[in-house]
This record gives structure tokens, sequence and C-alpha cells, in this order.
């Protein structure tokens, strides 16, 4: 039995939806990074299916393009958790919460 | 006929006016501008002279010299081309605004001599003469109204040419926006006469027939049409009526004609004697020009020309009233401009139309002769120019004396000057006038009358100008009487008494030209009824030129008396030139009467009658100008008069102010600070408030707002699941 686009989209929608909760759920910035990075690789996984399925390269370019946007996006948000928790010393997101009213 | 010389005419100037923009500002060097903008000019000069007197010039040739430079618009049917074109009446134009614009610009170089503005000042002239000799030479209603915008705009910035100075700037808006009054006219009579062609078949608004480029003349279509008759509902009714009076509009404002004749004395009082010329010599009088150019569209509509000269001689008597009080030198000769002007259009509305074009060039020479002595006078008393504080200048500038005898003589109408040949034939026509354009015989007695009466007044102040400034006690150090307009120049001179002394060279030159030409100019449009009394040569030179170029009023069949003479004298057929029938841009008119061009002796006994009268009138005027002011130069005159029959305070209470209360009450403090700021203030608050509530969404928790942007993206997701299901069920197949 053959691997079917459907099955592709389908574990896309789980690791997103896990990712999602990930990031709601998640006290910890390192946790709700690593969620945010599942968001993108399942975007990821279903640009490489479309790819295959419509026999259209384009949809791999996005995902270089994706791929290379996750890692400047690391890198910038690993600088700011660092510089969050040396000002925090914690890594509780609910404590960044200063620009509130 | 093609010739690539003629935009050397026009672009000369411009380019002059751009060295001495760019280059001339940083080197500063007065030899160096004044010979740039003089050469530039010059250069004109030449052109023009040459285009028009060569072997087969525009004043010889019937053929208009043309100058196809490029296609400017063209829009469905309506065209209008970059083209220029010198036929006999640009012609005529173009040298006479070249070589009086020449003179002027020499004249310049020593009046303006050591003024800050002197690259300035030289670049505008050279604009200026851009813009006039593109509004002369266009040979489409669209072109030369580019020209009249042209002059209109360097107008202002001559009238506004002293910065510093507090009476310039306002007068500069008010020529300015008079101007404007008058160009609504003009560009809608423009838009009316495309339509009047269009509904005729052949939308155009050029003034020639241009095979070359399909064009054809919309003065000829015009000119095919049927003569409006005699009605003043014709005027509203959108016809060649109404075309002629939305024109005649424009050439009020630009002509200083009543009502908008405010702006030209008020001109003269800020600018420099040389700008204040440039716009009396040249300027002013393309509203003749225009009038005369469109004389095939004048002559279908006799109500029009009526109107024409009933303003006409309306304005040149009431200026002529008001010019014999005022005090100022060149205030005295600005009411005189606008009351010769008011002469011109007369005459254009009884339809003597190469009379009118006469008057404009011997006005030209003798005006400018008078303004530029009067520029050399104020020079020569260190910026002095209320007539009050002269007299006895005799001495002093023996030259600028003579030579404006010469021009004193002139624009009197003294026999031989010029200004006697042109003023005598159009009285003589106006008194014979047709019933064409006058409903009634009597009126063209009336305005015969009137147009006497100003010329008597005409010798009456120019020989009180004459007299207080150059005879009589010196009256330097007298106390000043009237605070109004003297010493406005130049405060270090309060009350120093110092010689005055004659111009320099570049400045007395122009005089000796200008006053030659104003004695002899004359001679080139002798009348037949004159010259045959001499026995010389019988021949109008000036009348043979121009008269193929206009149009002639019809006769009418009905006419009275012995007029049907008369107006076979009036309206000379189109001659022919080197055996060929001479063109008229508008095409003959159906009943022109045949008949000699030599008139019959009873007009021309008549006629030498009104010469007679005409010298009398010149002569009555100087005596009685001679008597009232010789003894008693400063007399008190009438206070009405003084005050120019308070115009300006009637135009400030009836027009100005309710525009200025309905704009600072009405349009600022209720529309202005109501409504648009309301509304701009408004929407700034409901922004605040509305921010005041959406704050609160800010929660400050990264996971809420994760959950916002989660509940987004759902929402927009089902949306497109929800209406584009069908674009998922194919992929899903």
């Amino acid at each position: 039995m053959t691997p079917q686009l459907s099955w592709y989209l389908a574990l896309s929608a789980m690791l997103f939806t896990i990712g999602v909760l990930g990031v709601l759920i998640k006290r910890n910035v390192i946790s709700m990074f690593m969620c945010i990075e599942l968001m993108l690789n399942s975007v990821n996984l279903t640009f490489v299916a479309f790819s295959s399925f419509f026999r259209d390269v384009s949809g791999q370019l996005f995902v270089f393009i994706v791929m290379t946007v996750a890692a400047a996006e690391a890198a910038v948000g690993l600088g700011i958790i660092i510089a969050i928790f040396r000002n925090r010393e914690s890594l509780d997101v609910d404590d960044a919460s200063s620009l509130r009213l | 006929m093609q010739n690539n010389l003629l935009s050397l005419i026009i672009f000369a100037p411009l380019a002059g006016a751009a060295i001495n923009w760019l280059v001339g500002r940083r080197l500063r060097n007065e030899q160096f501008i004044g010979i740039v903008a003089c050469a530039s000019v010059g250069l004109s000069t030449v052109t023009a002279f040459f285009l028009a007197f060569k072997p087969d010039g525009a004043l010889r040739a019937t053929q208009p010299i043309m100058d196809h430079l490029w296609t400017w618009i063209q829009v469905g049917s309506f065209r209008a081309d970059f083209g220029l074109a010198m036929d006999r009446l640009s012609g005529i134009y173009a040298l006479f605004v070249t070589f009086v614009g020449l003179l002027i610009h020499i004249f310049a170089t020593g009046y303006m001599h050591g003024d800050r503005g002197y690259y300035r000042f030289f670049a505008y002239l050279n604009l200026f003469m851009f813009a006039m000799l593109t509004l002369v030479l266009a040979d489409n209603f669209l072109l030369m109204f580019v020209g009249w915008e042209g002059v209109g705009l360097c107008s202002y910035l001559l009238i506004g040419f002293y910065l510093d100075k507090d009476e310039a700037a306002p007068a500069a808006k008010k020529a300015f926006i008079a101007n404007r009054v008058g160009d609504w006219g003009f560009i809608l009579g423009v838009m009316l006469i495309f339509f009047l062609t269009s509904a005729a078949g052949h939308g155009s608004i050029s003034f020639f027939n241009k095979p070359a480029q399909d064009v054809t003349s919309a003065l000829a279509v015009i000119g095919n049409m049927q003569p409006d008759v005699f009605n003043w509902h014709a005027i509203f009714a959108g016809g060649i009526t109404s075309v002629a009076v939305l024109l005649f509009i424009g050439a009020i404002g630009k002509s200083a004609q009543i009502p908008l004749f405010v702006w030209l004395p008020d001109a003269m009082a800020g600018a420099t004697p040389v700008s204040a010329l440039i716009h009396v010599a040249t300027m002013v009088t393309a509203g003749v020009y225009m009038v005369v150019r469109c004389s095939a569209i004048y002559t279908h509509a006799p109500t029009a020309m009526f109107v024409v000269a009933v303003i006409g001689a309306a304005t040149a008597l009431f200026a002529a009233t008001i010019g014999i009080a005022q005090n100022d030198i060149k205030k005295v000769l600005a009411y005189s401009t606008i009351s010769q002007l008011g002469y011109m259009f007369l005459a254009c509305g009884v339809g003597a139309f190469v009379p009118a074009i006469f008057h404009v060039m011997t006005h030209a020479f003798f005006k400018a002769q008078l303004f530029l002595g009067s520029g050399s006078v104020i020079h020569g008393m260190h910026n002095e120019q209320d007539m009050r504080r002269m007299g006895g200048l005799r001495k002093y500038l023996p030259v600028t004396w003579l030579t404006m005898c010469a021009g004193w003589l002139a624009i009197c109408g003294v026999p031989i000057f010029a200004g006697f040949f042109s003023k005598d034939q159009i009285l003589w026509k106006v008194w014979v006038a047709g019933q064409f354009s006058l409903p009634n015989p009597l009126f063209a007695k009336g305005l015969w009358f009137v147009g006497a009466l100003t010329a008597v007044l005409t010798a009456i102040y120019m020989t009180r100008l004459m007299v207080m400034t150059f005879w009589g006690k010196e009256r330097f150090d007298v106390a000043q009487t009237d605070d109004d307009n003297s010493q406005v120049n130049n405060p270090d001179h309060h009350h120093e008494r110092h010689t005055p002394h004659e111009s320099p060279l570049s400045m007395t030159i122009p005089l000796v030209v200008l006053a030659v030409l104003s004695t002899v100019g004359g001679l080139v449009g002798v009348p037949y009824a004159i010259s045959s009394m001499t026995g010389g040569h019988p021949e109008n030179y000036f009348e043979q030129t121009l008269s193929p170029v206009v149009s002639p009023v019809p006769s009418n069949s009905e006419t009275g008396e012995a007029s049907t003479n008369e107006l076979t004298w009036l309206s000379p057929r189109p001659q022919s030139i080197d055996g060929r029938p001479a063109v008229a841009p508008a095409g003959e008119s159906p009943n022109v009467a045949t008949g000699g061009e030599t008139p019959g002796p009873e007009e021309v006994s008549q006629e030498r009658l009104f010469a007679l009268i005409s010298i009398a009138i010149a002569l009555a005027g100087i005596g009685i100008g001679w008597l009232m002011f010789n003894s008693q130069p400063v007399r008190q005159m009438p206070r009405l008069l003084e005050n120019k029959y308070y115009v300006d305070e009637i135009y400030d209470t009836a027009i100005i102010n309710p525009i200025e209360d309905t704009s600072r009450e009405g349009l600022w403090k209720i529309f202005d600070l109501g409504v648009i700021d309301g509304i701009v203030n408004g929407l700034g608050r409901v922004v605040t408030y509305l921010a005041r509530v959406v704050r609160y969404l800010q929660i400050g928790f990264v996971r809420g707002y994760a959950a916002i942007i989660l509940a987004g993206a759902l929402i927009i997701i089902g949306y497109f699941a929800y209406s584009g299901a069908n674009v998922l069920r194919l992929l899903v197949r």
C-alpha cells in the first residue's frame, strides 16, 4: 500500500496541532520555541507532499526558504531568550509580561 | 511656406533668460548679463526683420510663414500644434515688439545699473519677450493662450520685482488676479470656438489652414457661417456672438479696459518704468491683437462689436479724465495708456481693424518714448516720481526734454507726428461707421464725440505733464503736500536738495531712436485723403499691407444717407498682391461692396475736414493745458478725479471685502476650522477612543497572543474551507 497524499497531510496536521497546543500550553520558553519549529516543519512536510503530488518543484523551493527563515528566526529567538533569562533569571513566559497595561 | 528661422525669434529670448538665470546669477557681472539679454533680443529682432522684409517675407507674401515644431495635443478631433506663423498681422506685431523690446533692454542696462537683482530683472525681461512673441506668433488659440498666460506671469514677476517695496507685491497680485478674470473668458471662448467649428464639421482652433497637418482654419470655418444679427440675446446664445464676447472679456483683462483696468495703474506705481513700459508698449496691446486676429469672428457678431466699441469709448474717456488729475508721472502715463487702448478697441468695435493696429504701432512708439522719458526723469531726479516736486527740468535734462516733446506732440495728435495719423483715422472711421454693429446711426456720432472729447483731454493732461515736469519754477525742495505716492522709492533722499542730471548714453540713445520713430513712424500709414493733397505717393502702405488679413465689415444693404460709399471705403476688398488675389484667413465676406478702392471726392473732402478738426482738437487741448498749467502748475484738481472716481474703493467694498469676509468668517472659521479640521481632528479622536477600548486586548501574556493568532487563523481557514469546499474536494479526489 503506497503512501497517499492524505497520509502526509494528516501527519502534517497532527504535527501542526501538537505544535499549536504546545505553544499554548507550555510555559517554558524553550519548549514553546521547539513547538514553533515543529509547526514550521509540519508546513514543510505539506509543501514537500504537495510538491511531489503535483510534480512541481516549486514546493521544495519554498521548503528551503522556510528552513532558511526558520534558522534565522531560531538565532534571533534564542538571542531573545538568553536576554530575557539574563534579566529575569527565569524561562517562564508568564513572567515576561511587563508590556501589559 | 515653412521656415525654421521663425522659432529662433521666440527661442532666442528664452535662451537669454535661461543663461541669465543660471549663469548670470553666479557671475553677477552686469556687462555679461546686459550683453546676453540685449544680444538675444537683438537676434530675434534681426530675424524678425529679415523674415518680414525678405523678398517673399511675411509682409510681402500672401501666405503666412509657418513653422510647425511639434504636435502638442491631439485628442480625438481636437488638435493643438506647437506651431508658429507669421503673417502680415503677426509680422507687424513681431516687428515692433522685438524692436521696441530691444530698445527697452538697452535702456534698462543703464537704468538698472547697480541693482542687486540685475540678473533677475533681465531674466524676467527676456522671459517676457519669449512669452509675448509666442503670443503673437502662435498659430492657434491654445498656443496663443500659453503666451497670454506667460506674459501674465512675467508681468507678475516684473511688477513685484522690488521684493522690499510694500506696494509692489499687492500690485503684482492685483495684476495677476485681474488678468485671471479675463483669462476665464478667453479660455471659455476658445472652447466655444472648438464646439462651433466641430458642429460645422471641421473642429479646429487654428488660425490658419495647414494642409500638411490636415488642419482647417477655425477663423475660416466661422467666417463661412451665417453672421449673427444684432440682438442682445445673441450674447448668451452660445453662438458666434458669445464667442466674440468671451474673447473680448479676455482682452478686457489683458488690455486693461473697464471694468478690469484697475491693475494697470498700480502695476506702474509698483515697478520700474522699464518694466512698466514693456507692459505698455507690448503686453497690453495683446488684447487688441487678439481681437484683430479674430476679426472674422467679430465681423460675424455685430452685438459683440457694439459692446467692444462702447467699452472702448467709455474706457478712453474715463481713463483720460482720471489721468488729468494724477500727480505721479508714471500714473499719468498709465491712465493715458488705458485711454489709448480704449481708442484701439473703439476702432475695432466699428470695424476699423487696420487703424486699430496702426494706432497700436504708433502708440508703441510714442508711449515707449514717453515712458522711457519719464524713466529718465525719475532716474535723473533720484527716484522722485511726484510731478509736483519737479519743474524746470528742461535745462537739466535737455535730451530727455527734446525727445519727450516728440512723444508729447505725437500723443496729442499734432500733424506729421505719428499719433496724428492713427488717431485721425480712428476718429474718421468712427464717424462714418456703418450700421452693421451700431443699432442706430446716431451712435456713430456719439462715439465720435466721446473720442474727440478724449482727444482734447489727452492733449490737456499730456501738456500738464510736460509743463509740470519741464517748464516753470524748480520745485525740488518744496515740502511734500501729499504723502500718498512720493518718495516711496528711496527714503534716504528725503528733503535733500540735489541737482538733476542727464542720463547715460545707454538711456538717451533709445530715447532718441523712439523720438524719431514717434515723429516719422506715422508716415507709413498716411490715408489717401491726406497723401493725395501733397501729390505724393498716394498709397496707404500700412493699410494695403494689413487689409488682406483682416475681415471687412459686411455692408448693410439698407444703410442710409451717403454711408454706402463710405462703407466701400471703410472695407476695401482684399486687394490682389503680385497678381494673385490675397487670401484673407477668414475668407471673403459675401457682400463686400464692389467698387474702387479710391474713395469718392466728397468723402475725401469730408475726411480732410475731419483731419482739420483733429488738428484743431489737438491744438485746442495743448492750448488749454498750457493756459491752465503754465501759470499755476500745481493746482488742485477735482478730488473725484484725483481719487480715480473711487473705483478701487468701490471694488473694495463691493467685491473684495465681501470675498474677504466670506473667506474669513465663512470659509475659514466655519468651513475650514469647523468642517475640514473637524473631520481631521474627529478622526483622530475616534481612533483615540477606539484604541482606549481595544488596548485591553493587550493582556501581556505570550500564550494569549498565540491563542488569538490561532483563533484568527482558524477563522480564516474555516472560511476558506467552507466557501472553497469544492477545491478541497477536488484535491482529495
